[in-house]
């Protein structure tokens, strides 16, 4: 469905994405964690061809057989919505406060399906309905700030799902919203990923909601994944001094923390151009090598579809 | 803080609005005919018959006046409509595509800028004859790189918000988000400028007729009722003093109604006040 090779996001000579292997098969839930400014949003927005203007991509991406390494924008805007959709982080500001909700979501089947107005109208109302809105007709003519948190999330779902696409990237899409919301959210997606056989990307600080949600997760660590496995695996036997840190760190899963943030490891996230050249956490690892800041690791398997890229592994300890 | 922003708000609709009435008026109903000479009545006192008198040829000034506010409330209307709407339209482009399409239009804009509306006047006078719609086109040229200026700093903004952003994963190209998500959004501070320029082109349509370059007679119009009034200073002084109070009120009017719109609407001041 999606497949990435290499891919390398750049802002001038600091690197915000490093070398991203990604593949998603049709139906794949993937859960994403990592730090603020691990360069998950980027990872999202490289998959939709919608990095700001400032970043400069390398790399190959085929998305549902098709080459959009280098595609141009055109070519980008032809697959979105249609193949690749993505919701963000805040519902609020992704509604236009000044369109009714229902014209929103009316946009792209207008657009890209050349539905008629009738048509459309008739289609956001059966979106409305799969996503969970209660009362579509009344929500439909309304504005995004009479709906509550969760219905605009809701709201925004629809409008990516219109299209029907075959993969939908979820850029935190529970961060803003309460607790019980978010669960409610996440159940959904998990729901519409599996009914329509839709690969879902799930981006998230939340380790319990990631666990809920995904079937397999990837840990990112200053623009490179540094870890990658079935959800069960990582997280009972992580293999990555970073993963590990997560993990110690945090108390146990589903204790009722649902919405705890990455617990914190020592020292900071350094800025991105000041990571080491070798392994992206040296410096604030523990177990750290005297190759590592030198050295970049490769990815090297620590079990069944489980991976993860540090100099310790398969070393000599 | 928030009162004194108010009071500039009521101060030009206080202004404002009785003169759009007057004019409004004048459309189906005035004291006396304009066009009616009543020489032998000429440099009439303030009368219950002539509420401000008469001028050099007997015309009721008080009749003057309001036909020649819908003179200058139309051309400023029409001036601002034609300039504001291509001004948003090559800010909105510039916006739209960035790179060397917006250094262009904001280069151009500055060129408009630098060029004053009296000589674009004068030299439409000069190729097609003086008239009020070349007036008119002098008025709306200078307003275009104002609105382009406006438009498109406020659309850039917009286009770093989220909605934009969700519009795009949706697919949806430059165009349909200019119209549908841009456009809306910097609706308030057009509407701002738009008030503020029409303060503007009524002076400006008042010097030009006062130059012989606008309003033609017997069309009524504050500019020119003072250029003939000037020859007459010492006789008659009320004649310069009524049309000039009425340039005064109306581009005081609509100055003090925009700034005021634009105090109640601008989002940094509003969030002081949240
Ligand atoms: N326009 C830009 N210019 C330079 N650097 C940028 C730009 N946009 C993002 N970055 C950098 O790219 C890196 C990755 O950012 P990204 O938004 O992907 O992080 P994130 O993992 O999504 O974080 P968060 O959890 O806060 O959303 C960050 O270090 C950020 O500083
Ligand atoms: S490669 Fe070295 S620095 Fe990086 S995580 Fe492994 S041990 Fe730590
Ligand atoms: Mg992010």
């Amino acid at each position: 469905m999606i497949e990435a090779n290499d891919i390398t996001v750049r802002f001038g000579t600091a690197e915000a994405l490093r070398g991203i292997n990604l593949t998603l098969s049709p139906g794949q839930r993937l859960g994403i964690v990592g730090e603020s400014g691990s360069g998950k949003s980027m990872l999202g927005l490289s998959l939709m061809g919608m990095l700001p203007d400032a970043a400069g991509m390398s790399g190959q991406i085929r998305i549902d057989g098709t080459d959009m390494t280098g595609a141009k924008i055109a070519s980008w805007r032809a697959i979105r919505a249609r193949k690749v959709a993505m919701i963000f982080q805040e519902p609020l500001a992704a509604l236009n406060p000044l369109r009714r909700v229902g014209n929103t979501v009316m946009e792209p089947l207008r657009q890209h399906l050349g539905h008629s107005k009738d048509a459309a109208r008739a289609r956001v109302l059966q979106l409305f309905e799969e996503t969970g809105i209660q009362d579509p007709v009344a929500k439909f003519r309304q504005f995004p700030h009479e709906l509550s948190g969760g219905q605009r999330q809701r709201v925004l779902i629809s409008l990516a799902l219109a299209c029907n696409p075959k993969v939908l990237i979820a850029d935190e899409p529970t961060t803003a919203l309460d607790a019980h919301v978010a669960l409610r959210i996440t159940d959904l997606l998990v729901r519409l990923a599996e009914e329509r056989g839709m690969a879902l990307v799930f981006i998230s600080h939340d380790l319990a909601a990631v666990a809920r949600t995904a079937q397999d997760i990837a840990v990112m660590y200053g623009g490179e994944i540094v870890e990658r496995g079935p959800v069960h695996a990582v997280l009972s036997s992580p293999h990555h001094p970073y993963t590990q840190g997560l993990l110690l760190a945090r108390p146990a899963l589903g204790a009722g923390h649902l919405r705890e943030r990455l617990p914190v490891i020592p020292g900071t996230v350094p800025a991105m151009r000041d990571l080491a050249v070798g392994c992206r956490f040296s410096g604030r690892c523990a177990v750290e090598l005297p190759h590592c800041a030198t050295e970049r690791p490769a990815s090297r398997p620590v079990g069944a579809h489980h991976d993860a890229a540090c100099h310790r592994i398969g070393a000599a300890t | 803080m928030r009162a004194h922003r108010a009071i500039n708000l009521w101060l030009g609709a206080a202004l404002v609005l009785p003169m759009i009435a007057i004019a409004a008026i004048s459309l189906i109903w005035t004291p006396y005919d304009v066009t009616l000479l009543d020489v032998g009545n000429k440099f009439a006192p303030p009368s219950p018959s002539h509420w401000l008198g008469t001028d050099q040829l007997g015309r009721d000034v008080a009749s003057l006046l309001m036909s020649a506010s819908v003179n200058s409330l139309t051309v400023a209307f029409v001036a601002v409509g034609m300039g504001g709407s291509l001004g948003v339209m090559l800010g909105l482009l510039a916006s739209a595509f960035g790179g060397w399409v917006e250094t262009l239009v904001m280069r151009l804009a500055d060129l408009g800028f630098a060029f004053p509306a009296l000589l674009f006047a004068i030299m439409l006078a000069t190729a097609f004859g003086p008239s009020l719609s070349n007036a008119i086109l002098a008025i709306a040229f200078i307003n275009i790189p104002v609105f382009a200026r406006v438009a498109r700093g406020a659309a850039n903004q917009v286009w770093t918000r989220d909605f934009v952003l969700a519009g795009q994963a949706a697919g949806l190209g430059r165009a349909r988000l200019t119209f549908d998500h841009i456009l809306p959004n910097i609706a308030a501070p057009i509407i701002v400028q738009a008030t503020i320029e029409f303060a503007v082109a009524i002076l400006a349509e008042a010097a030009l007729s006062y130059l012989g370059l606008g309003a033609q007679p017997p069309l009524p119009s504050w500019g020119r009722m003072l250029s003939e009034a000037q020859t007459l200073m010492y006789l008659a002084p009320e004649l310069a003093i009524y049309p000039g109070l009425c340039i005064i009120i109306a581009v005081l009017g609509f100055g003090l109604l925009g700034d005021g719109l634009r105090d109640v609407t601008d989002p940094r001041l509003k969030q002081v006040r949240a």
